[in-house]
């Protein structure tokens, strides 16, 4: 169990960022009953309130998937794009117009599977997106198929005798790539994830937020992981924050899912690196 | 009077976009395309703009949509393997109305292909390459100077009908060097902004007697929905079968009941022609050729060469065949317009056929034959 007792938040009524922050016409949301993808949802919305932040300059880009009919939910300049594709798409958005917040929901599929491309590239090139990956370890939106997440020996309809791949590590494989802030987040744990959000979105250059979710439909139902609640509680009891698990033997981590920040380093952000060049390309043009 | 100056058609296709307002490049390197990113990266940031290049040819589209999406005309530029790979997209920005310039500068295919050789092989694929049935506009350039006022045209197209437009560039043209006259002055058009209250709501609301909703650069406040999926004129997803219908088919009408604002074609001597040459992109510069060879022989032959590819000049061309004897179709392919102009024709004239697969060029020589072939 994770102490929270030092992780600061404003009291907002979950109605309240309801009407402001979504789009009630448009719920209620296509998710499952249990799904963890509502919180991580509202955990945008409360990271977004505490920023203070524009709604007007704020951008949400997603993929396909569960993860992204979030994006459409959302009172922001919202754009649902084709599948892998959204860090792509939200390049051009970024690079267009270095002013607006552009964050980037997606899932595991999406993101590492189909768009793994875009995602090691977007983090290599240090450009100012904040990527929320709402992991559930499974594709949800086709019924229940293994993804890059998914645990080894795990079950899906397409690992119908166990998974036989390795599962990713997103935010290490994000870190890897080169993103100067990577960290992980889960359903359960709102407050440090809210907090993460928060710091993804005012890191200068590419930020990382896998949380991981709950699929209480196809992943749980498939591997007998019980309800959405027992998916909560299990998130609660197996996970160690960074800093333990930094004590713990390899063998120790097994199953553990480890929250916190995972890298964090300032490097230049990529537009504003181009908007230096042509600063500097107008005054050789001056002299 | 413009500067005459000499250019390459890569370099006058990137030339032209900027004249249009082009300020996103996003592409990725790919023979014989690769001098239309290197000339942007070089101008874009000379006058502000941003050049980005991209991990990989759906990268680009996809950053290039972005980029538009944000209120800045854009651009992506390919070759055949990267003009497949960016179909998917392509589709996206029909369906959700982004106006973009995608260029293809094609080369011998299929697959891999002749990577340094021209063909026109990639004609089909831009009328049929992405899933759905999706409205296309398609222009053909057959010189460097061609290069830089179609490109402003593919431009002012995509803004004023809000679609993605596709510039047909060949090996021919796209390396081709000769003297162009660059204008003082050229007509831009931009997209049909928002100037009504409810866009925030209603964001691709038609008003009656129109066809193209106007738009919204996101971060102005409008704060819109733009999805892939089948939407009503609230920009969110919608079952409905009768919302479906609608906007397919008012996608197809945007562009078909603007065909004569769209389609361009070019006839050269078809006053008293009886045989017509078709054909465009580079294989005009042979044809051109063919047809005064012919000419000298006594042959009323003329030229009828669409620059709009999509639509195709359909009405120009059966008005045209029912004086004609014969049409010969010249292309860098097995054989793709050619069925286009069968159909168009009937049975007005009688119909020859050139094509080349091997990598070469059509000569003069090889078209000739076949206008004075019974």
């Amino acid at each position: 169990m994770i102490d929270t007792s030092n992780v600061s938040e404003k009291t907002v009524n979950t109605s309240d960022l309801i009407y402001k922050y979504m789009r009630p016409e448009h719920l209620p949301h296509i998710w499952c009953p249990g799904c963890g993808h509502g919180i991580i949802m509202r955990d945008v919305a409360q990271a977004v309130e505490n920023l203070g932040l524009d709604r007007d300059k704020v951008v949400l880009v997603s993929g396909i998937g569960c993860s992204s009919r979030a994006a459409g939910y959302m009172d922001f300049n919202t754009i649902h794009t084709t599948h892998g594709r959204a860090i792509a798409f939200a390049t051009g958005i970024k690079l267009a117009n270095p002013e607006l917040e552009v964050i980037v929901l997606t899932g595991d599929g999406d993101a590492s599977a189909i768009g793994g491309n875009h995602l090691i590239h977007a983090a290599r090139r240090n450009i100012g997106l904040t990527v929320i990956v709402m992991n559930n370890t499974i594709y949800g939106m086709t019924g229940g198929q293994y993804s890059p997440t998914t645990p080894r020996k795990a079950f899906g309809t397409t690992a119908p005798y166990g998974n036989l791949d390795r599962a990713f590590d997103l935010a290490g494989l994000a870190y890897g790539a080169g993103a100067s802030y990577a960290a992980r987040g889960s359903a359960f744990h709102t407050q440090q994830t809210i907090q993460m959000i928060q710091e993804g979105i005012r890191h200068q250059g590419f930020s990382i937020i896998d949380v991981a979710s709950v699929c209480p439909t196809y992943f749980g139902r498939k591997n007998k992981k019980g309800s959405a609640v027992d998916m909560l509680r299990w998130q609660k009891e197996n996970s160690v924050t960074v800093e333990q698990a930094k004590k713990m033997t390899a063998e120790q981590l097994q199953g553990k899912l480890v929250i916190g920040v995972i890298h964090q380093v300032q490097y230049p952000e990529f537009t504003f690196e181009y908007q230096k060049l042509i600063q500097r390309l107008a005054k050789e043009r001056e002299e | 009077m413009g500067k005459t100056v000499l250019m390459q058609g890569n370099e006058a296709c990137v030339e032209g976009a900027l004249a249009a307002g082009m300020r996103l490049y996003a592409g990725y390197p790919i023979t014989p395309s690769t001098e239309i990113a290197e000339f942007s990266a070089v101008r874009l940031p000379q006058v502000g703009g941003k050049f980005i290049q991209m991990e990989d040819e759906i990268a680009s589209i996809a950053c290039a949509i972005g980029g538009s999406v944000a209120g800045v005309k854009s651009m992506t530029a390919t070759s055949g393997p990267g003009f497949s790979l960016k179909q998917e997209n392509l589709g996206y920005a029909c369906l959700a109305e982004i106006p973009l310039v995608v260029v293809d500068v094609q080369r011998a295919g299929p697959s891999t292909g002749l990577p340094t050789s021209p063909s026109q092989g990639d004609i089909m694929m831009a009328r049929w390459g992405t899933h759905g049935d999706h409205p296309v506009i398609a222009i053909a350039p057959s010189s460097v100077s061609e290069a830089y006022n179609l490109a402003i045209r593919c431009f002012n197209l995509a803004e004023k009908y809000r679609t993605p437009v596709l510039f047909m560039m060949d090996e021919i043209i796209g390396h081709l060097r000769e003297g162009i006259e660059i204008p003082d002055h050229v007509e831009v058009i931009d997209r049909p902004t928002v100037d009504y209250p409810d866009a925030k709501r209603m964001p691709y609301q038609i008003k009656e007697g129109q066809l193209v909703p106007k738009m919204a650069a996101f971060g102005e406040g409008q704060r819109y929905n733009i999805t892939g999926l089948i939407h009503d004129e609230s920009g969110f997803p919608t079952n409905s079968t009768e919302e479906a219908e609608k906007l397919v088919t008012r996608l197809m009408h945007k562009i078909s009941d603007n065909y004569d604002d769209i389609v361009q074609v070019d006839q050269v001597n078809m006053e008293d022609a009886e045989v017509a040459i078709v054909c465009y992109g580079g294989t005009m510069r042979a044809a051109i050729t063919a047809m005064e060879k012919a000419r000298a022989k006594g042959i009323k032959c003329g030229i009828f060469r669409p620059i709009t590819i999509w639509p195709f000049p359909e009405r120009e061309l059966l008005a045209a065949s029912e004086k004609l004897k014969k049409v010969v179709v010249a292309e860098h392919n097995y054989g793709q317009i050619v069925l286009e102009v069968e159909r168009i024709i009937k049975n007005n004239c009688k119909l020859g056929f050139v094509g080349k697969v091997n990598g070469t060029v059509i000569t003069p020589e090889e078209i000739l034959a076949k206008v004075e072939e019974d």
